[in-house]
């Protein structure tokens, strides 16, 4: 889903660039205010397997691949707005370092990948939880259902900019990205169940979502 | 309990190292949602103009120089992986520092 340069224009690549630095600038105020001992390690390495996983492309159709997103994956583990940070380092890294995604579009592509892909998706995730009894499968089913929704958002939104930019028009670009995206989003409902259930096996308390506010437990444990 | 809560993270890197040296060269590929509608709906050469950014030292994750394409790809996942690591690492540092030094004063 990483738009390359060309496919967007001027300014909505400005509005991307606007709106995404932001909530990046947000979500550092936040972090720089609340950011706990035990976090700066995690997000280093939640961060290093959204970007390894999101190189592992798998077949969706005939010719086509889909790879893992991770951003609602990253807002269940450390927090949404974390996650959009997250996003931000992977994304950036990725279109500096290996160019998958192009630098006119970083903004873009933080928006759709780290905003609507973890921030709105994680309100989606928090809204199912809410009405679902309080138990680890219903906590694993919000997670998936809120990763499909990131993928097909996510790729709504990316169809909605090259419309705008003229690129392809709405009633082509829509319904195309978020019919391929519906099936990728099967893979990242999978692939983020799973990672959670083993990360919840094994240390829940880093679960932010799971465990509350910053996980206080992990945090007296790193200060010991 | 110190020890314990490194081993998680070492573990996590682990894992990651893993899917991008191990399992990256197996990926499919085939072109992703995106790059399929593009080629789809005639507007994919609007991207072949060349990336904004010349500097890319490892386009395409294939690293330079190395002949064999899983290796290259292999060792471009490695590298990426512990670059993404020392990234998020490094401006979560400078976050907490910060607090922790207006904290003290």
């Amino acid at each position: 889903m990483h738009i390359p340069d060309g496919f967007v224009s001027g300014p909505v690549n400005a509005a991307g660039y606007l709106v995404s630095a932001g909530v990046v600038g947000l979500a550092l105020a936040r972090a720089n205010k609340s950011l706990e001992d035990h976090q700066v390690p995690l997000l280093g390495v939640t961060a290093a397997f959204v970007f390894a996983a999101q190189m592992v492309n798998f077949p969706v159709a005939a010719g086509t691949s889909g790879h893992f997103l991770g951003a609602l994956l990253a807002a269940v583990l450390v927090g949404p707005l974390n996650a959009c940070l997250v996003m931000s380092v992977v994304l950036t890294i990725q279109c500096l370092l290996f160019a998958d995604g192009g630098l006119t579009a970083l903004g873009v592509n933080v928006f759709n990948m780290g905003i609507v892909g973890g921030v709105l998706a994680y309100m989606v995730f928090a809204a199912i939880r809410r009405v679902l009894p309080k138990t680890t499968w219903c906590f694993l089913f919000s997670a998936g259902v809120a990763a499909w929704i990131s993928v097909v958002a996510g790729s709504a939104a990316c169809a909605i900019e090259l419309a705008v930019s003229g690129t392809v028009p709405m009633r082509i670009a829509l319904p195309a990205m978020a019919g391929v995206h519906a099936l990728i989003g099967i893979g990242e409902a999978a692939i983020t169940t799973v990672t959670l259930s083993a990360v919840l096996a094994s240390r829940p308390d880093l679960v932010q979502a799971w465990s509350g506010a910053t996980g206080v437990a992990a945090t007296a444990e790193a200060r010991v | 309990m110190k020890g314990r809560w490194w081993l998680f993270i070492l573990a996590a890197l682990a894992v990651s190292i893993v899917l991008a040296g191990l399992l990256s060269p197996f990926a499919s590929t085939s072109p992703d949602g995106l790059e399929r509608v593009a080629a789809d709906k005639g507007f994919i050469e609007k991207g072949e103009g060349g990336a904004v950014w010349k500097w890319t030292l490892i386009p395409g994750y294939e690293l330079p120089g190395i002949k064999s394409g899983s290796l290259s790809t292999a060792s471009a996942g490695i590298i990426g992986t512990l670059a993404v690591f020392g990234g998020a690492y490094g401006i979560a540092r400078v976050l907490k520092r910060k607090r922790t030094r207006r904290l003290e004063e």
